[in-house]
């Protein structure tokens, strides 16, 4: 196999990493903002429940969280994991729809799932801290003026607290595209996982290292955008 | 016919009793001092004006609208006390502008987003965005910021902060204008530009409600002093009454010490 086709091959897996990191990314963030302020919540039997959550989702390795996702729902229903329930799950998604990729679309739901569940609480950790970190002059001064609950948190304080989160926010962001990679504990197609199918087939290593460069593009890619949103967002001081 | 009446205020936090029995009135066009020893409960009966704490007792009435009563849970039913806390205006100690907005957008915001919900917004958006902005900028000359406008508020020193925090009050045309130690966050060079312009809008009419420690401005701008102590109103009177003839011995002990340094 020459270079262009392995490049190729790795590209589509590739294409499953970047789907997998869109879709967290999209899905974890209103979760996330969801988490924070119930953890936030007045109410003790709210606020409780969901920080032990929390406490227990970022105290697993995400791996971890990737079998348990995967392997509970099926080992509950019948007590036998071999007949996984997502593995049944006939998922049309249209970036992939050949016999092959039958086999692991039911499982990136698994996978999916578990990131998602995983960033949001890491980003609502996140949020709230942001969020607790606004003065209350800040919500005093906008109820004064006769500004309801909603208009306070969307016109006045959300701008202040993205501009205070995006440095945590981005560090996370990248992690995320990295921890990508432990999909393919299931066997997700994803790039590090379509080399490794390389390396055992073909006999070839090389792939896996090459791999970095598509990580390290993204990575770079990504610095740069957010460190935008950083400078746009520098235009005042909160 | 006093434009406030303000009649037995009560508030506690938990089991302290932080204001007991309040009551006082105030005229339209007229400037009330609040003196009184930190931790006397001054900016908790601002709070308590402003909606921003909800007293335990008592009733707040403007205008002959009962504004609040603690006998009447209707009184605070959030979308009135919304529209009733626009009578009052609060200036903070630490001026809490928008970080994020020029002096002039601090100024226009509230009145923008309440001009939002009319139903005829829509079709006047322009003639309507146009008007606030002539009234904010006029506010915002008003006090001597005309050149600083389009600054963020970290680009201004702290007496300009200040000052477009008390534009942005005025935005709202408020009946009562009320100050938290205006000048307290303020170098002491600074302190005179804010309160020339507190002064000014006392000769253009405004009613005012001011806490202050600074004695002489008290003096010389109120046409009454509160002076209070332990949450309690100690003492009221013309500033000559209080300041010259105080009746009571915690007043006598107050004026002494805040003028001995
Ligand atoms: N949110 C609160 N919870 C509990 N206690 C409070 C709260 N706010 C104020 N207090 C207490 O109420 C009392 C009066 O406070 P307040 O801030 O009204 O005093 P002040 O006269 O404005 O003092 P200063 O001159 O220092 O500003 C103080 O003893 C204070 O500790
Ligand atoms: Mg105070």
């Amino acid at each position: 196999m020459d270079f262009w086709t392995i490049t190729g091959l790795l590209l589509q897996g590739f294409g499953i990493t970047c789907l997998l990191f869109a879709l967290t990314l999209l899905l974890a963030i209103p979760l996330g903002l969801a988490l924070s302020f119930l953890s936030m919540s007045k109410f003790k039997f709210i606020k409780a429940p969901v920080k032990i959550f929390i406490w227990i989702i970022r105290g697993i390795p995400l791996m971890l969280f990737i079998f348990v996702i995967y392997y509970l729902p099926s080992l509950l229903a019948d007590g036998n994991a071999g007949a996984n329930i997502f593995n049944s799950i006939d998922l049309q998604m249209t970036i992939a729809a050949g016999s092959t990729e039958l086999l692991w679309q039911g499982r990136f739901l698994a996978v999916l799932i578990a990131f998602v569940i995983n960033y949001a609480c890491y980003f609502s950790e996140i949020f709230r801290g942001g969020i607790e970190s606004i003065p209350q002059g800040q919500y005093e001064a906008g109820y004064v003026l006769g500004l309801t609950k909603n208009q306070v948190f969307f016109k006045i304080v959300l701008k202040q607290v993205v501009k205070r989160i995006v440095p945590a926010l981005s560090n996370e962001i990248i992690t995320l595209v990295k921890d990508t990679a432990l999909a393919n504990a299931i066997a997700i197609p994803e790039i590090i996982h379509c080399a490794k199918m390389m390396a055992s087939s073909q006999a070839l290593i090389w792939p896996i290292f090459y791999t970095a460069a598509f990580y390290l593009l993204f990575v770079g890619l990504l610095t740069v955008l957010l460190g935008k949103v950083e400078k746009k967002l520098s235009y005042f001081k909160a | 016919m006093a434009l406030l009446e303000v009649n037995h205020i009560e508030k506690h936090f938990g089991s302290t009793r932080v204001l007991e029995d309040i009551g006082f009135t105030l005229e339209k066009g007229e400037v009330v001092a609040i003196i009184g020893s930190s931790g006397s409960g001054k900016t908790t009966l601002l709070r308590c004006l402003n909606f921003l704490e909800t007293p335990d007792q008592g009733q707040i009435i403007l205008n002959d609208e009962v504004l609040f009563d603690a006998e009447d849970p209707a009184t605070l039913d959030k979308k009135e006390v919304r529209k009733k806390r626009l009578h009052f205006g609060l200036v903070f100690q630490n001026f809490n502008l928008f970080p994020q907005y020029t002096a002039l957008e601090n100024v226009m915001l509230a009145k923008e987003l309440l001009a939002k919900e009319k139903p005829d917004y829509k079709e006047n958006r322009k003639e309507i965005h146009q008007q606030i902005e002539a009234q904010a900028k006029g506010l915002l000359c008003r006090m001597g910021l005309e050149d600083r406008m389009y600054n963020y508020p970290q680009q201004l020193s702290g007496g300009q902060q200040q000052r477009v925090s008390i534009a942005r009050a005025l935005a709202m045309d408020p009946d009562i204008l009320c100050f938290d130690e205006p000048t307290s966050a303020l170098d002491p060079e600074l302190t005179g530009e804010v309160l020339k312009v507190i002064k000014e809008l006392k000769d253009t009419g405004s009613t005012m409600i001011v806490v202050t420690h600074e004695m002489e401005f008290a003096r010389h701008v109120a046409d009454k002093i509160i002076f209070m102590a332990d949450g309690i109103i100690e003492e009221v009177g013309t500033p000559e009454e209080v300041f010259e003839h105080p009746k009571s011995a915690k007043t006598c002990a107050f004026l002494q010490k805040s003028t001995e340094i």
